[in-house]
């Protein structure tokens, strides 16, 4: 029997009540938001759960919205995939941009082990409880975050692009 | 010596230090790669040995890390295909095909049925060369050059038959949103047709050579197995899952390009070890050449390559010298001013190695908002280290090879 959207839901808000939200259907994938603080019960629930069966963690990556209120900036993205099932959802768990940490599924999925790795070299988001935090594809003496919005691609004193001509402006180029 | 090689802090340095085998013999640190042949790219594995045997390793990645989900925030849509290439280069048309979906799902663009199978035919010709390469290359670490030399010509003629539908080999940049860029020449089919002449019978003679070698089998049987639990913990997609025995197939569970028009079976094998990656690998290209073949016979007729999207397809260049709509087209689409809805997409194709997706984040602007990829390579390399312990050196090398672990899609 197939997972259906509204078991999945039904099942979280009423194990985790306020801490779940947004549920909706994003183009071919059901996505929901969570709360930081429950992000590894949620996940062990999804997995462990008879019916739900979450037991592949496909992706885990951050997404940086330096324009969002501080406490909204980094998205941390899980996909999560049941193969029994066929069916795949995608969790959002967002976290403060002054001081990024959420806690480590290292724990749930050995998988996720390298990719929080690349999420914290990238974005410098502290997972909790990871057994080995440091960067993994940049350089250890590097100092900043790359992945961020304010790291600039070149260098800003260029003068021989003036991307004023090209209807770019610093928003969109 | 050791000390030589790492910083005083090390922890392998201090575990040598404290540990003393009982008959006087001590531990020792071995430093394989960043560059050495047999790792056939660019990976340090820094091993703690005793003797012969490997008791732990610490891989460090990143040699080749170029930045391509930061390049691609800041490049049209267009222009992140030549990124996509450089990831599994064995196999790049399926990145590139994976990347024109992702697009397509993106902007609801339905593809023709006969543009969709000459997508599924060079996806498998792009399966046949990485797998190719990889079990050949096995073959080459343990002793069996002439497979290698065998079964590369073939390599060059897919190449051959990529240069007819392109223009390039390695590298393909091929595609466009919607379809090709230009039909295929009867000179591409005439070569697709050449090779599904000539390449079976060797690809048969190149197993022969290895599936009952008595020396083959002794090296690479219950090396680097793993289960299918840890396998799926550790993220394991593709090839190296089945082995296995997990039936896991994004072309079976998620159809893309009209996957589910063609009957294949999923081969799968049963220890997960390095014999059942070869063979699970090796009956996989007889499913692709199978689907290949099946895509030629059920091709819809007519020369349809490529969907009726003129703000996102690049029109003619004999109009783009003639003709005031087309040029503009042409200079809007290279500019990157397209229409593209605010969105977030997830797409998994079937790559070489596992499951590659593309996770695309967009708000509207010319460029990605996020693009990340998921790199089967960089999820599963993880559990080399687990795979390693206590095998041999030259097992190390042999597993390594036979997870295909393509740098360029590790770093990305």
């Amino acid at each position: 029997m197939a997972v259906e959207n509204n078991d999945i839901q039904e099942k979280l808000t009423a194990t985790f009540g306020e801490a779940v939200s947004n549920f909706h259907q994003d183009r071919d994938i059901f996505t929901l938001e969570i709360t930081a603080d429950v992000n590894t019960a949620v996940i062990l629930f999804l997995k462990n759960d008879p019916a739900l069966r979450f037991h592949f963690l496909t992706d885990l990556c951050g997404v940086h919205y330096p324009k969002n209120t501080v406490d909204r900036q980094f998205a941390i993205v899980y996909h999560i995939h049941n193969w029994y099932d066929n069916k795949r959802i995608k969790i959002k768990a967002f976290i403060n941009g002054d001081k990024p940490e959420i806690k480590s599924i290292s724990k749930i999925f050995l998988s996720s082990n390298w990719m929080e790795r690349e999420t914290y070299d990238f974005y410098g988001v502290n997972f909790i409880g990871h057994p080995q935090l440091k960067r993994i594809l940049n350089m250890d003496e590097m100092i900043s975050f790359p992945m961020r919005k304010e790291f600039p691609l070149e260098d800003g004193g260029r003068t021989d692009k003036d991307d004023r001509f090209f209807g770019r402006t610093v928003d969109n180029c | 010596m050791s000390e030589l090689l790492l910083p005083p802090e090390h922890r392998y340095a201090r575990i040598i230090k404290e540990k003393l085998n009982e008959d006087g013999s001590e531990l020792s640190i071995l430093n394989l790669g960043p560059t050495h042949p047999a790792t056939h790219g660019i990976f340090q594995n820094i091993l703690l040995m005793d003797g012969e045997r490997i008791l732990e390793a610490e891989p460090t990645i990143g040699y080749i890390h170029r930045a391509f989900e930061k390049i691609a925030e800041n490049r049209p849509f267009y222009q992140i295909t030549p990124l996509t290439d450089r990831m599994n280069y064995c196999s790049s048309p399926i990145n590139n095909m994976g990347w024109w979906m992702t697009l397509e799902k993106l902007l609801n663009i339905e593809v023709p049925k006969r543009a969709q199978y000459l997508r599924v035919i060079v996806m498998e010709l792009a399966r046949i060369t990485d797998h190719i390469i990889c079990n050949s290359i096995l073959g080459v670490d343990t002793g069996a050059y002439t497979g290698f030399l065998y079964v590369f010509q073939f390599r060059e003629k897919v190449y051959e038959i990529y240069e007819e539908i392109c223009g390039a080999r390695l590298t393909t940049n091929m595609g466009r949103i919607g379809g090709f860029e230009r039909d295929w020449s009867p000179e591409a089919f005439r070569k697709l047709d050449v090779f599904l002449e000539e390449f079976p019978a060797a690809w048969k003679e190149f197993e022969n050579l290895f599936e009952r070698n008595r020396i083959f089998i002794d090296r690479t049987v219950n090396v680097g197995a793993i289960t299918a639990e840890q396998a799926m913990s550790y993220g394991f997609t593709g090839p190296n899952l089945r082995a296995a025995g997990v039936d896991y197939d994004v072309r079976v569970a998620q159809p893309y390009s009209s996957y589910e028009d063609f009957d294949f079976i999923v081969p799968v094998g049963k220890s997960g070890d390095t014999y059942d990656r070869f063979c699970v690998r090796n009956a996989e290209v007889w499913e692709s050449l199978s689907i290949i073949r099946q895509a030629l016979e059920k091709m819809p007729a007519g020369n349809d390559y490529h969907a009726e999207v003129p703000d996102y397809y690049l029109p003619p260049k004999e109009d783009v010298y003639t003709n005031m709509e087309s040029l503009i087209y042409h200079f809007k689409i290279v500019m990157g001013e397209v229409p593209v809805p605010v969105a977030e997409i997830y797409h998994p194709v079937e790559g070489g190695n596992g499951e590659l997706g593309f996770y695309l984040v967009t708000d509207g602007s010319r460029t990605p908002y996020r693009l990340h990829f998921r790199r089967p390579c960089f999820i599963y390399y993880q559990a080399y280290p687990e795979m390693i312990k206590g095998a041999l050196l030259s097992d190390a090398i042999v597993i390594l090879s036979s997870l295909n672990v393509i740098a360029g899609e590790l770093d990305a």
